[in-house]
């Protein structure tokens, strides 16, 4: 977060376009390229041949039990955006390259991860380079699905400068994508014959993949065109992770690996809790993403710099609220603790208990703490907490002032 | 006068004998709201708070053919479930106040609740309170009191705060609709001002939204095209919020331009929308159009 705007956001109106709603509150699970390729494979998608190498393996020796032969494409195995850019795709032309790349690419950190695996795949020559995507429209409450000619470069890029090359249609959840839909979208891009067929077979198994996992996206970009047949060179899905359940074998935790969290963020993440680190010095803890949100804003509204964003959400017990005072305790860049607290579904006495709960397992306090508790069984709140010797404001505007004064 | 929820709401709580479903029966019976059934399956037979519990929808309407309007304290794997009965045992509004809904799932029920004509509210929502005549939410009562003021929220705490604000400044509510937190969710603002447009109680909106999404702009189009003609009030959570963790490039697209605090703001305040730089700035703008 940029330190010269009061509103840091103001700063990065291309990043902040991104946010959905609940990115700071649930994470989504991103599948690594050689799962997401797998699911296709699965549906009967022809993917590019390859293998998978993990460190310390013979790049050399897996590859050629695999049958291939260079000319290879060694692909670092990372969940970062923007992987080619930074140098995480390159091409092997001899069996001395396809070692050299793999030495390198498993000793280079990617936007600060480095590969557990790398991915070994025979090169495909062609020359044309398709997009294609499924999404979920927020808006139209319905999957669409996006594609373009115009493949390989970012999506941003070709909506910007070739606007009306990406075809969108709606689909209808209940009945799922037709046939014939994909041949009209495969019409729009400018195929035929052949590969039009190969493009339909494509797009119905893309949404198969997409309905069957709960993705929020399920990507191939570039999808190639190689003689009348499309193959992804690259694949990408993201998972609800409120599906998670139904998809056990994709639960395992790989927050860490994405690249997108802080140390603090996996801690707390580990712990079940939903934070997002910040630059300021005042701790923050809201229950509801918009109150959490709010308090960070009035914060800043009133001189002080939030240091984070902790949102206990909605009903939280007794025992996530200690989890979460405790963790802020600990937290070094939280100087002091702003806990503003307006309950519906939360109660304002188990929030008190968590607040003590917390302070008899530390001793004391390490740092200064400032609570506002308002809504639901707030008065009993207050009475466990003035028990306990802990003073609690019913004014957010009066607390916002005590704990930027403090 | 009020939008969806009267005096004429009875109601049926599914998923009354949790823990939250019970709490939250209790407290919406002290607020006065007129509940007639309950429904847990393997717990017909049961009393909660006084309150029948039946096993399936189907007996608890059979029973008491009056209910009109559900709510749902059922955990995320059943409660699309859970609203599949309620559309089909023909209730006209349903309130899920449940979250962690798969996103995929929500798509389904909220499409099919349409083509019945059940109205959805949420999912992960706080619910719709008619201050002074019921609540069908989890939203506490004493916040809120009748008046000329609708309300409408992407966010639960958040309009608790707005409506004790203007409660504290004399200003009361007409009735106060929380949509749900959701990426789809069944009723949108665009949709919630039609009803509030045509409620002639409602004399000026308060709007609460949030970064992402672009459902403020579209409520700003709404306004600009000139079919909300009342007067508005927002205010945008998430101003400090860093760039957030990305949702895929695809997803960027349908959202281009938009979902920014500074897009919605401009395009709120371009359709002649007073929007507040804090929440407690609210009544005192409300004051200055009512």
């Amino acid at each position: 977060m940029s330190s010269q705007s009061k509103n840091p956001a103001n700063n990065h109106p291309l990043l902040f376009r991104y946010v959905s709603h609940y990115t700071s509150v649930r994470g989504t699970l991103k599948l690594f390229e050689y799962e997401a390729k797998k699911i296709l494979a699965d549906k009967g998608v022809k993917i590019p041949r390859g293998v998978l190498v993990a460190k310390g393996e013979d790049p050399i020796a897996k590859a050629k039990e695999a049958g291939l032969e260079p000319p290879v494409v060694v692909k670092a195995q990372v969940l970062v955006a923007g992987r080619g850019k930074a140098g995480g795709i390159k091409m092997a032309k001899t069996w001395e390259e396809v070692a050299k790349y793999a030495e390198e690419l498993f000793n280079k950190p990617i936007k600060g991860i480095v590969p557990k695996l790398l991915l070994i795949e025979e090169a495909i020559p062609h020359e044309v380079e398709l997009y294609a995507a499924i999404v979920i429209d927020r808006s139209a409450r319905k999957p669409v699905i996006l594609a373009s000619q115009y493949g390989g470069m970012d999506i941003e890029e070709i909506s910007k400068e070739k606007p009306e090359s990406i075809i969108r249609q709606h689909v209808d959840p209940f009945i799922g994508l037709k046939g014939y839909q994909a041949r009209l979208i495969g019409k729009k891009i400018g195929l035929k014959g052949k590969a039009l067929a190969s493009f339909s077979k494509f797009l119905t198994a893309l949404y198969e993949a997409f309905t069957e996992y709960d993705a929020e996206l399920a990507e191939s970009n570039p999808l190639a065109l190689v003689g009348d047949e499309v193959i992804p060179l690259d694949a990408r899905m993201i998972v609800d992770d409120n599906a998670l359940y139904r998809h056990p074998e994709l639960a395992k935790e790989r927050f860490e690996e994405s690249g997108e969290y802080t140390e603090w963020e996996i801690k707390a993440r580990k712990m079940g809790l939903a934070f997002v680190e910040l630059d300021g010095d005042v701790g923050i803890i809201g229950n509801g993403a918009g109150l959490t949100m709010t308090t960070m804003d009035l914060v800043y509204e009133y001189g002080g710099k939030p240091a984070n964003f902790l949102d206990i959400g909605g009903g939280a017990s007794a025992e996530l609220v200690k989890t979460a005072v405790s963790f802020l305790m600990e937290y070094p860049k939280a100087k002091k603790v702003f806990i503003n607290i307006f309950g519906g579904i939360t109660r304002g006495d188990e929030v008190a208990r968590g607040i003590v709960k917390a302070l008899q397992e530390l001793g004391q306090l390490p740092k200064p703490i400032v609570i506002r508790l308002a809504g639901t069984k707030a008065e009993e709140g207050r009475k466990i907490l003035e028990e306990a010797g802990i003073e609690a404001y019913t004014d957010p505007i009066e607390a916002v002032k005590r704990v930027i004064e403090l | 006068m009020a939008v969806l929820l009267d005096e004429n709401a009875r109601v049926i709580v599914q998923g009354i004998t949790g823990r939250e479903g019970s709490f939250h029966t209790k407290l919406m019976l002290e607020y006065g709201t007129k509940i007639v059934a309950g429904v847990t399956p393997g717990k017909g037979g049961m009393e909660v708070h006084g309150v029948p519990v039946y096993d399936t929808m189907k007996e608890a309407v059979e029973a008491h053919p009056e209910a009109n309007t559900s709510i749902i304290f059922v955990p995320a794997r059943f409660a699309p479930d859970a609203v599949y009965e309620a559309v089909d045992a023909g209730m006209k509004l349903v309130v899920v106040i449940t979250e962690h809904i798969p996103v995929h799932e929500t798509m389904k029920f909220v499409n099919y609740a349409k083509q019945k004509g059940t109205v959805i509210i949420g999912p992960n929502c706080p619910g719709i309170i008619t201050p002074g005549v019921a609540k069908v939410g989890i939203m506490p009562g004493s916040t809120f009191t009748p008046g000329p003021v609708g309300i409408v929220s992407r966010s639960g705490t958040l309009t608790y705060e707005i409506g004790y604000a203007l409660t504290k400044a004399g200003i009361g509510q007409s009735t106060v609709i929380g949509i749900g937190g959701d990426p789809i969710v069944g009723l949108t603002f665009t949709e919630v001002m039609e009803y509030f447009e045509k409620d002639p109680q409602t004399k000026a909106l308060v709007l609460i939204g949030e970064i992402g999404g672009d459902m403020e702009e579209r409520a700003a189009k709404m306004i600009e095209e000139g079919k909300f003609t009342k007067p508005v009030v927002a205010f945008i959570a998430g101003r400090t919020a860093p760039p957030g963790k990305r949702m895929g490039h695809a997803g960027a697209i349908i959202m281009m331009g938009t979902g920014t605090y500074q897009g919605k703001v401009e395009a709120l305040r371009k359709a002649g929308v007073k929007v507040a730089e804090t929440p407690f700035q609210i009544p005192d703008l409300v004051k200055e159009v009512l």
